[in-house]
């Protein structure tokens, strides 16, 4: 039996489409709570309840809202490009789920171990653009397709700097391997041998590009609700808009994910001495989610020029320094080869 | 496996050519381009070549690909009048197309490689070092100064760009983010009391 599914075609296919379920399954049910989550804090900082009727504590809201999406009428524009039209949300949906197959959750529970992961990651969500470009356009209708350029140019704009960002990291682990960048901030002194430390400044240009690359508050000119029509998903109404949204959501906890990863250590315990684990990397990843749904509540929304002037004026330029910096501090091995983990062996 | 996934990617990329020339509209074009460019990272994939694979995603269908959707998408053009004037050079096109595969069937028809170079042929990476590492090595080490022009020729390209597209026009109100940050609500606001029915 064992051997069926190490080597044979189908077996491997199949412990391939098992393994991709385990990650995709708890994923999307941990995304609904991650939803609800995000609804409640938002509404915690602004005094209000938030959803509190389906369920306990309204725990079941976001199932709720899943079958309402579900069960409403797909419109159609009249003059809409059928096939972009449905095959946009579709793609960013799947573009989204693609992403996680290099994320690491423990030593060794990663469904793609790739010498070019975080490559790979850089190369899917530029992708995902495409997803609201053609959503916009598909729709055949001014205000979508407005609202895609619009977004289009905040995206690329950010993932300029989010690659640069990344390239600090990058230079200090020696290795493109999500694991071996874990491994690399595995060190005696806890949580202060990760790399937020020696790479604070790019942690915080991380969270922000992060912040814009995923159309969160307060970067969120293309769904700005409040003040301009939906952006891109205008014309989109029941599954397609879920799939936007939920391929929305889900890029955002992979950010918050990345962030984990990156610079706060993965899957390592804090503290020296407790054992390392799947649930550390939970925990920080929550974390860096509750930090997100924070953001969209205390910072109000920033002016479309304003959020180009950061991403192109601000964060390309400190970020081009960080890397010239780092890979000096790296080759000189400044604060005991804090910069340089390759050399160091860990 | 991997033969199957050759032919997959491999038959993808000319369904996808196809796709991009024959498009009526100039936007499923771009899009059956971006499918061609993905299919061809997979087959880079496949030889072991996976950091230029990824770059090719990352440049080619993250970069190139969404200006030219931007551009494609923007142009008014008139489908039936561009149908219209295919038709007319039809004819010459068929004939260059003719030349091209003809001069390339007499090229390649001949052409044979000796068992002393087949014997020669390295693989694509050492074994010992990661491909990117390999790139790295000879970028950085033994091609630096083609690198360095390289990146040279492409700083004059953007540069140009700018000089081309820049224009000082006098009279436009420009807002300065740094004057707004630096307003002083003491300056800048009134308070004032209205009585009912008054106004000021």
């Amino acid at each position: 039996m064992y051997e069926f599914f190490t080597t044979t075609g189908l077996g491997i296919a199949l412990t391939l489409l098992g393994e991709s379920l385990l990650i995709v399954v708890p994923l999307l049910v941990a995304l609904a709570f991650l939803l609800y989550a995000d609804r409640k804090i938002w509404a915690a900082v602004q005094m209000r309840r938030g959803p509190n009727v389906v369920g306990v504590f309204g725990l079941l809201q976001s199932f709720a809202d899943f079958l309402k999406y579900i069960t409403k009428e797909v419109v159609i524009p009249a003059g809409a490009d059928r096939f972009v039209f449905f095959l946009a949300p579709m793609m960013s949906f799947v573009l989204a789920m693609v992403a996680w197959a290099v994320i690491p959750f423990n030593d060794g529970w990663v469904l793609a171990d790739i010498n070019v992961a975080i490559l790979y990651i850089f190369a899917v969500s530029s992708l995902e653009v495409y997803g609201v470009i053609m959503g916009g356009w598909a729709s055949n209708s001014k205000y979508p397709f407005l609202g895609a350029l619009r977004s289009a140019a905040q995206m690329i704009s950010y993932e300029v700097s989010i690659g640069l960002i990344i390239i600090g990291v990058i230079l200090t682990t020696g290795s493109l391997n999500l694991t071996d960048i874990v491994k690399a901030q595995d060190g005696s002194y806890g949580l202060f041998s990760w790399y937020w430390l020696p790479h604070l400044p790019m942690l915080v240009l991380f969270f922000i590009s992060a912040l814009a690359e995923t159309n969160r508050p307060p970067f969120d000119l293309p769904e700005a609700e409040s003040e301009l029509v939906a952006g891109y998903q205008v014309e989109y109404s029941s599954t397609p808009f879920l799939l936007f949204m939920i391929g929305e959501y889900v890029a955002i906890v992979l950010m918050c994910a990345l962030v984990t990863l990156l610079f706060f250590g993965g899957w390592l315990s804090p503290i020296p001495g407790l054992p390392d684990g799947f649930l550390w990397f939970v925990a920080k990843a929550c974390a860096v989610f509750f930090m997100f749904s924070m953001v969209k509540a205390v910072v109000p929304r920033y002016r479309y020029d304003q959020l180009m002037r950061i991403g192109w004026k601000v964060l390309l330029p400190l970020s081009i320094a960080w890397v010239v910096i780092v890979a000096f501090l790296a080759q000189y091995g400044a604060f005991g080869g804090a910069y340089a983990r390759w050399t160091i062996g860990g | 496996m991997i033969t199957f996934s050759f032919y997959l990617f491999a038959i993808t990329v000319i369904i996808a050519g196809l796709g991009t020339v024959m498009a009526r509209n100039p936007v499923h074009s771009v899009l059956w381009l971006i499918l061609a460019f993905l299919s061809s990272a997979g087959l880079f994939v496949l030889l072991g070549a996976e950091f230029v694979a990824m770059l090719l995603v990352i440049v080619y269908v993250g970069a190139v690909a969404v200006l030219f959707l931007f551009v494609v998408m923007m142009l008014d053009v008139d489908f039936a009048e561009l149908k219209a004037e295919m038709a007319r050079y039809m004819p010459l096109a068929l004939l260059i197309g003719v030349v091209i595969l003809m001069q390339l069937g007499l090229v390649f028809g001949v052409w044979t490689t000796s068992d002393l170079a087949e014997g020669q042929r390295a693989a694509v990476t050492p074994d010992d070092i990661h491909n990117t590492e390999a790139l790295g090595l000879l970028i950085y080490d033994r091609y630096f100064l083609l690198f360095q022009l390289a990146g040279l020729v492409l700083l004059v390209a953007m540069i140009g760009a700018i000089v081309l597209t820049m224009r000082h026009r006098p009279g436009v109100k420009r807002q300065d983010v740094l004057q707004q940050m630096w307003r002083d609500p003491a300056k800048t606001m009134e308070m004032k009391d209205v009585k009912p029915g008054q106004g000021l």
